[in-house]
């Protein structure tokens, strides 16, 4: 279709369409945090400090994830082995605690675990041509079960180290007001904004998630860039796996089985599109966040689990369902 | 009395005017041609005749009943059916399943196979077609065979108006015979065509009447045989085109800056060598799938080469190792034949395509300084003309002329030294024609070495200064221009050597 557009009501829609890409995940925020403000019936305690501060280390997890998610998606990617890899890492971590060695080598050991994950996901679907879904969906078996081998099928208790402390609700020194994953999350999240905004790495992501096949033309080394985009991935999924670790104080083999599903999802809600070439860091941060308020909300009215998961997959219906409306409007 | 009539046609998208004010008679048995621009009208003028767009305003009639179809199975309903300027094909489906989607035979809720190959069979041996098999899977066929489908697909609901959107525009010349000779007998018939295309020598050959569009309005119509072309394009414009062609100076005998020896790529390339001079421009003919694009794509490592060597600037290497990475940082600029698939990256902004094979122009360890990309882009937008609202608009709102210059300011900005351009001015408007023209011309004057391959031979014959044809995988001798005629190429071309 060759319709002609003139160029000044081009810049308008451009913007507003902008504007409306930002705006979505913001309402949605503040529409679930509105809800629960009424239906708990208690504003003042739903939006309390104290349960603002559970609510973000409850969503640490799932946001540091679903910032590495956010890449591979724009990349036209899909990793669907974060859960086991979540799962993994923080195996590996408590173990490396328990082998006698530093905290901080533990958490490197962790992170690393995630990164070769996303390695090997990275080789398989360029080096074999094994579609994404697939391959990532073959990895979730393996890494679940190299989780549980490790784990001797149960979970690994630690002593006490400040990997513990990670995301507690209180923080020690008390000034710092947020669990330090939360200032690493955020600090993360404003890191890898810039990353895709501003470097060269950032728009050769963009350009291969929306035209592999050009992007290679470009002279894009597109094999390359996909397993660098795993990679990354991977490490955030590793530090995942850190943090649940540090939140459950044992490496859990079984732990985050159908996290990936939140995590999609946060990127989806965020504006990211499972066709690639879209998604914002910024959204995906939201929808964590929407997903995170309304556990809470659901757990504060005391309505059972099943409401939430049947809330939750609504909404992510929901939230493509608009998004579709909308590119449709423009 | 018209069978279609269309009066005052209005349609908007938002605030923006696509369609204002169409009139449009169609009599039965009459090729009708809609000329225009890129941008126009004239997709979204089909695209409300076949049901897909609701008009804003204006009235339709149809036999002289009032037409408003809802969607474009109820089009079909009535008797007008569009062939997409694209292919609209299941590659995965047989050919008697596509021909006769949306109509197929059941008995008693059950597919009937036989019966829908036997329809199938006959509506292709009326197209004179009966080499092609009803069974036959459509991802077997070659485009042209595709096409034949697609046009059998709306002969098959017995549609009495056919809607063509560009159909020449993926067809080698003798496809493009058999299509004018089945436009023939389909108007034998009483059937009615609007014809879409930008080659106005091929409406003179095929259409009676014409109507002329412009930014949505009909400006002009007549029968086509009392106009002239210079009559047709002024219209068109809104102005006169006096140049399509740039002029340009030629100097001989300057130094070679790629050599290509004993290139093959199997199966499509057999055999090519070439020389290539600064600051000329080297057009290559031949037909589609002659191995021409293979030639280009395997000097560009886009696919793998059997065997060769590629000289850059002195610079000798083997053509079978490298990257489309290495070539870019040896100085060569590729331009592809098919901008959506493999040119553009359609959902990121001008800025980012424009800069993408030389980002080192705006960034510094790998940093990109976004001011600097901007500003880079914004001289390239007026350098080559494109019409764009910035830098920052996405790609896939421009219009198909301004997204292939897109295209071509990548290679300017890319400042390659060799430029191997494909198509470069497949299925744009005129105006954007003779703006990408003038680029290349340019470019050839700025030093540049550049190679053009074309299926459409005034434009050969009006850029070139050398020529080679390749024809079944072989590269013919590279001759002066002079040297050649349309007739000696296309004997070349079509050769049977």
């Amino acid at each position: 279709m060759d319709t002609h557009i003139s160029t000044s009501a081009k810049t308008i829609s451009g913007i507003m369409r902008t504007w409306i890409t930002l705006l979505g995940p913001f309402l949605g925020l503040a529409l679930v945090i509105l809800a629960f403000s009424i239906l708990t019936g208690s504003p003042e305690k739903y939006l309390s400090p104290f349960n603002i501060r559970v609510v973000l280390s409850q969503t640490v997890i799932v946001a540091v994830s679903a910032i590495g998610m956010t890449i591979i998606i724009i990349s036209g990617g899909i990793d669907l082995s974060v859960g086991s890899t979540i799962a993994l890492s923080s195996v590996v971590t408590a173990l490396t605690v328990n082998a006698g060695f530093e905290p901080v080598v533990a958490v490197f050991a962790g992170i690393m675990a995630g990164a070769i994950v996303g390695l090997a996901n990275g080789f398989v679907i360029t080096g074999l041509r094994v579609v994404p879904f697939i391959a990532t969906l073959g990895m979730l078996g393996v890494v679940r079960g190299v989780a549980k081998w490790l784990a001797d099928q149960q979970p690994v208790n630690v002593s006490q180290t400040w990997i513990n402390d990670l995301v507690v609700t209180f923080p020690n020194p008390p000034w710092l007001l947020l669990a330090p994953g939360v200032w690493i999350a955020i600090f993360l999240a404003v890191l890898m904004v810039v990353v895709l905004r501003n470097t060269i790495f950032g728009r050769r992501v963009f350009a291969i998630g929306s035209n592999e096949e050009a992007a290679r033309a470009c002279g894009i080394p597109t094999k390359r860039l996909r397993i660098w985009i795993y990679s990354l991935g991977g490490l955030f999924f590793g530090l995942s796996g850190v943090m649940q670790m540090s939140r459950l104080r044992q490496g859990d083999p079984t732990v985050a089985a159908g996290a990936e599903l939140d995590i999609i999802a946060a990127v989806v809600i965020g504006g990211g599109s499972l066709s690639g070439g879209q998604g914002a860091i910024l959204g995906t941060m939201i929808g964590a966040m929407i997903m995170a308020f309304l556990r809470n909300g659901c757990q504060q009215m005391g309505w059972p689990n099943y409401v939430q998961e049947i809330i939750i997959g609504a909404i992510i219906v929901a939230a493509v369902a608009v998004d579709q409306l909308r590119q449709r409007r423009t | 009395m018209p069978i279609l009539q269309l009066r005052e046609i209005v349609k908007h998208f938002g605030p923006t005017v696509a369609l204002d004010g169409i009139d449009l008679d169609l009599h039965e048995g009459e090729v009708h041609a809609l000329i225009g621009e890129n941008g126009a009208g004239k997709s979204t003028l089909m695209n409300i005749l076949h049901g897909a767009f609701r008009p804003d305003g204006g009235s339709m009639e149809l036999g002289r009943m009032p037409y408003s179809p809802v969607d474009s199975l109820d089009a079909r309903r009535c008797g007008i059916s569009l062939i997409h300027q694209e292919l609209m094909l299941a590659p995965h489906l047989s050919v008697a399943e596509n021909i006769l989607m949306g109509i197929e035979n059941f008995r008693f809720g059950w597919f009937d196979k036989k019966a829908l190959h036997k329809r199938a069979r006959s509506v292709l041996e009326n197209f004179d077609h009966p080499d092609i098999r009803p069974e036959a899977t459509i991802g077997e066929l070659s485009i042209a065979a595709q096409q034949v489908i697609e046009i059998c697909r709306a002969v098959a609901s017995n549609s009495r108006i056919l809607l063509m959107d560009e159909p020449t525009s993926s067809l080698q010349r003798h496809d493009v015979e058999r299509l004018f000779g089945l436009i023939r007998s389909l108007k034998a018939d009483g059937a009615s065509i609007i014809y879409i295309s930008h080659f106005l020598e091929e409406i003179r050959e095929i259409a009676d009447n014409f109507t002329v569009l412009r930014d949505g309005k009909s400006v002009a119509h007549g029968k086509i045989g009392e106009v002239s072309d210079q009559f047709l394009v002024s219209h068109m414009v809104g102005r006169t085109v006096k140049n399509l062609f740039p002029k340009r100076t030629i100097n001989e005998e300057r130094e070679t800056v790629l050599k290509v020896k004993d290139l093959s790529s199997p199966p499509a390339l057999r055999s090519a060598n070439l020389e290539l001079r600064r600051g000329e421009i080297l057009g290559i003919a031949g037909l589609m799938g002659s191995g021409r694009s293979d030639m280009v794509r395997a000097i560009f490592r886009l696919v793998d080469a059997a065997s060769g060597t590629v000289t850059v600037r002195g610079n000798e290497s083997q053509a079978t190792c490298g990257t489309p990475a290495s070539r870019i940082s040896q100085g060569i600029g590729y331009l592809s034949e098919d901008r959506k698939r493999e040119g553009l990256a359609l959902s990121l902004s001008v800025a980012d395509n424009i800069t993408i094979t030389r980002w080192s122009s705006c960034s510094r360890f790998g940093w990109l300084d976004l001011s600097k990309q901007r500003r880079r882009s914004e001289e390239m937008i007026a350098q080559v003309g494109i019409k764009a609202a910035g830098p920052a608009q996405p790609l896939k709102e421009l219009s198909g002329g301004n997204q292939q210059k897109v295209a071509v300011a990548r290679l300017i900005h890319q400042n390659a030294e060799v430029l191997l351009l494909d198509e470069p001015t497949r299925g744009i408007d005129i105006v954007s024609k003779a703006q990408v023209y003038e680029a290349i011309a340019r470019c050839a004057a700025g030093g540049k070495a550049v190679l053009m391959i074309s299926s459409y031979l005034p434009e050969l014959f009006g850029m070139c200064d050398r020529l080679a044809v390749m024809s079944r995988g072989r590269l013919s001798r590279t001759r002066k221009i002079s040297e050649w005629t349309p007739e000696s190429v296309l004997q070349e071309a079509i050769g049977s050597n």
